[in-house]
């Protein structure tokens, strides 16, 4: 088998395994990132959402916003998790065919 | 690490993005000129590695999040400036589809992760190899140092972009305008945490992957050799 075709398989157990990074921070209790605080944390953090950011927080509205569906918000951790690995499936596809279109552009033929 | 909208006022958001566009140019120069069409398929696979790697947020109990990001693992592999497309596509794609880092910041987050981790971890690594060869153990440590202190250097501009924003953005009344933690709560919170824990998440992954790679397909990791 060829090495790229054994790395893709990794990236498709990547993909699967995707939702331990969903769980284990639900496990520990860990909150968001530092830094990547959604605008109503802000309150009790400091007693106010600063301006500018609540302003441009809302500039953009991704088709599958936290790796997740719309309206899917509510839904239990099986669910998400789901969702989880479809968005791993989705955004590995994009990704790797933008390089390719990119690559394929760029790169010299020999 | 991956800086949301709103967080950065538009001065330093702007400004990162007129500092990548030439980055981005420039790369697209390098890589027209050293890149090989039979690499292409592994450029496609290490953006897909370090999209999917992004996603296995690990847990401080109790506390926040963080990633490893496989920037330096595609640097080792493709170079600097192919890894500075990948990464870059990785983000963009993150930003656009998942809402994970803002749009306004794409030009910021790209300069830390997609810039500063790919260059820095490119370098330590081929100095602490040196002439080694390509199957030797002391490139699976250089690998391990580079993802560690890639990332961490990553972290760093990161927290200064934060940090800096106070400065620029308060208010008559004391209030800020986009992220409010200053450089004194920014800079030690950001490296304590990946100094203790993420960087030795980057480090592992990366020295892993060519701890692997030396077995499995040395050509592999000749590549850069002759690309630069």
């Amino acid at each position: 088998m060829k090495t790229t075709t054994k790395l893709w398989i990794g990236i498709g157990v990547l993909a699967l395994l995707s939702p331990l990074g969903l769980l284990l921070p639900e496990y520990f209790k860990s909150g968001d990132a530092w830094g990547e605080w959604g605008i109503e944390a802000f309150g009790e953090m400091i007693g106010y959402i600063p301006r500018g950011l609540d302003k441009l927080s809302a500039l953009w509205s991704a088709p599958f916003a936290d790796y997740a569906f719309k309206g899917w918000e509510e839904k239990g951790l099986r669910d998400l998790s789901f969702a989880y690995i479809i968005s791993a499936v989705i955004g590995i596809a994009v990704t790797a065919c933008v390089v390719l279109l990119i690559g394929r552009l760029l790169s010299r033929k020999k | 690490m991956h800086i949301p909208d709103g967080y950065l006022g538009p001065q330093t958001s702007g400004m990162m993005y007129a500092v990548m566009l030439p980055i981005w140019a420039f790369a697209a120069k390098i890589v027209k000129k050293t890149l090989k069409a039979k690499q292409v398929p592994l450029l496609a696979i290490a953006a897909a590695f370090s999209f999917v790697i992004m996603m296995f947020n690990v847990p401080i109990p109790g506390g926040t999040t963080g990633h490893a990001v496989g920037a330096v693992l595609a640097a080792i592999l493709l170079g600097p400036w192919a890894a500075c497309i990948a990464v870059t596509v990785a983000l963009v794609v993150q930003a656009l589809l998942f809402g994970d880092g803002g749009i306004t910041a794409i030009g910021a987050n790209c300069f830390n992760m997609a810039f500063i981790e790919v260059f820095a971890g490119y370098y330590i690594y081929k100095i602490i190899s040196g002439s080694s060869g390509v199957t030797s153990g002391r490139r699976i440590v250089a690998a391990g140092v580079a993802g560690y202190l890639g990332l961490n250097l990553a972290a760093f501009t990161t927290a200064v972009m934060f940090g800096i924003q106070p400065l620029m953005h308060t208010t008559a009344d004391g209030r800020s305008l986009y992220c409010p933690y200053g450089l004194n709560v920014a800079i030690p919170v950001m490296m304590a945490e990946h100094l203790l824990v993420f960087g030795w998440i980057e480090a592992i992954v990366t020295a892993l992957v060519i701890k692997y790679l030396q077995k499995e397909d040395p050509s592999l990791l000749q590549a850069t050799q002759e690309v630069r």
